[in-house]
């Protein structure tokens, strides 16, 4: 088989990461893969209002993913999210939380901002491990970073990473796209989303396939973390 | 702040009238038909066009059409919240807005397809990344930097637009209208305010000009009135300083 460009199908497309981009926020990062770029910032912990969502006994979390308006493929994306930008954020949250204390701060809230100039499939992955890294970045104790990347198949073949040629690919098979959220360190995972018709076994098999790509993505999220705070050590 | 501003040093150790480092970057977004990233010290900005099709105004029916609007994301600065757009959003979108419509930066006429039905809709979004002072300006350069970078997607036969292709065809570029926000802080006059200075404002101008010194635009705020020295002199610093942010265009 060969992918419509002729990567392996374990091979992600070229990833680059960096953190603290955003001098205002308590922290921040950027993602790339392939064309899909995603910034995500940090706010907090700080005060929750209005005073009815605060929590007494942990911090919170908001998560707030949003495509600039000019970054899709075809028409503009109006302002102001819509239902598939609330679902993305609410997934994200969900997808963050389990790694993340925020015991000693009740009432709090940490505010997670992801926001995408440019886009090639793969958004809300890109978005996670962003937003992963900012948290780090913005010194909330975390268990472990989360790594996101979507798997698939695109007609017959089990793939990583898929772009948005292959995520339209047109066959008598189909296409499924998987994004998933893996935790490095157990490989649990707490991002997992279908959209296609996928057989049990093809869905094991796409989540073996995606051990290569998690792992590559971890570390490109921790070397640019460690190059952010080189020489702070001190 | 004042005092120190009497004797013309600022906080960051600039001249009243020296802009921070400005630079501008082509094509920061692929999806984009147009695109450009303005950095302004640590302020920065990306501005994207989208080209739609759709049906000239009423009073212009032989016209294309043109939008320019502001994102103040949440994700720049922590006074920025989720939501529709807050006023302060509204008018540096409204002032950018005015500088390329009235100047006529765009010949609108060559946008139009069929009289009345059909015309290319020229969507300017601006969204910020970090705002550390003088959004004003770098909306405005970042409007015109991505309506430079502008390349039309192909028109299909059937009428409808393929973003697949892009086409080498620019927008019809008149001119280029760059704005400039002078602030008056006690009876010092000064450019490009980092946030800390936009806090202590009495006044501020923000004047549109052409490479001749012709104005398009001019927005006036904060809280005390301004004389008619005081303008003329505001617009001749702003008329300066556009030159230089002219040729960050490259």
């Amino acid at each position: 088989m060969t992918r419509i460009d002729k990567r392996k199908p374990e091979e992600t497309r070229p990833m680059s990461a960096e953190a603290g981009v955003i001098k205002r926020a308590d922290g921040s990062a950027v993602f790339r893969i392939g064309e899909t770029i995603a910034y995500a910032t940090v706010y907090g912990p700080r005060d929750l209002y209005p005073r009815f969502l605060q929590d007494p006994s942990k911090g919170i979390l908001r998560v707030s993913y949003n495509m600039m308006p000019f970054s899709g493929s075809g028409d503009r994306v109006r302002p102001g999210g819509n239902r598939r930008s609330k679902e993305i954020s609410m997934v994200t949250k969900k997808a963050l939380e389990p790694v993340i204390d925020l015991g000693d701060f009740p009432n709090a809230v940490v505010d997670v901002f992801i926001e995408l100039p440019q886009t090639d499939a793969g958004t809300r992955c890109a978005g996670i491990c962003a937003a992963s890294m900012a948290l780090a970045d913005a010194g909330i104790i975390m268990k472990d970073m989360v790594t996101a990347v979507s798997v698939g198949r695109v007609g017959k073949d089990v793939v990583v990473d898929l772009s948005y040629a292959e995520e339209d690919y047109d066959c008598p098979e189909g296409v499924a796209d998987i994004p998933i959220a893996v935790l490095p360190r157990t490989g649990e995972l707490t991002l997992l989303q279908c959209d296609g018709r996928l057989k049990r076994e093809d869905l094991k098999k796409a989540i073996e396939l995606s051990k290569d790509a998690v792992a590559k993505i971890n570390d490109i999220q921790k070397k640019a973390l460690k190059e952010k705070f080189k020489g702070e050590s001190q | 702040m004042i005092k120190s501003l009497s004797k013309g040093i600022r906080q960051d150790g600039r001249k009243l009238e020296d802009f921070r480092e400005v630079s501008v970057e082509y094509g920061a977004s692929k999806s984009a038909e147009g695109s450009a990233r303005v950095k302004i010290g640590d302020t920065e900005v990306i501005a994207g066009v989208k080209m739609e099709m759709g049906e000239p105004f009423p009073d212009t029916p032989d016209k294309g059409a043109l939008m320019v609007g502001a994102e103040f994301l949440p994700m720049a600065s922590p006074e920025f919240e989720l939501g529709p757009p807050g006023i302060d959003a509204i008018e540096i979108a409204r002032v950018a807005d005015r500088g390329i419509r009235e100047s006529g930066a765009i010949d609108l006429s060559k946008l139009c397809i069929k009289e009345g039905e059909k015309c290319w809709m020229v969507v300017i979004d601006v969204c910020t990344i970090n705002d550390a002072g003088n959004l004003q300006d770098t909306t405005a350069l970042a409007a015109l930097a991505a309506i430079k970078d502008t390349k039309l997607p192909k028109l299909e036969d059937d009428g409808k637009v393929n973003y697949k292709e892009k086409t080498d065809q620019g927008l019809p570029i008149n001119c280029l209208p760059i704005a400039v926000t002078v602030v008056k802080i006690g009876d010092s006059f000064m450019v490009d305010p980092i946030i800390k200075e936009s806090e202590f404002l009495d006044a501020r101008l923000t004047v549109t000009t052409l490479d001749d010194g012709t104005i398009c635009a001019m927005q006036k705020g904060g809280v005390s009135p301004l004389t008619v020295d005081d303008i003329d002199k505001m617009v001749g610093i702003a008329a300066e300083k556009a030159s230089m942010l002219r040729k960050s265009l490259g």
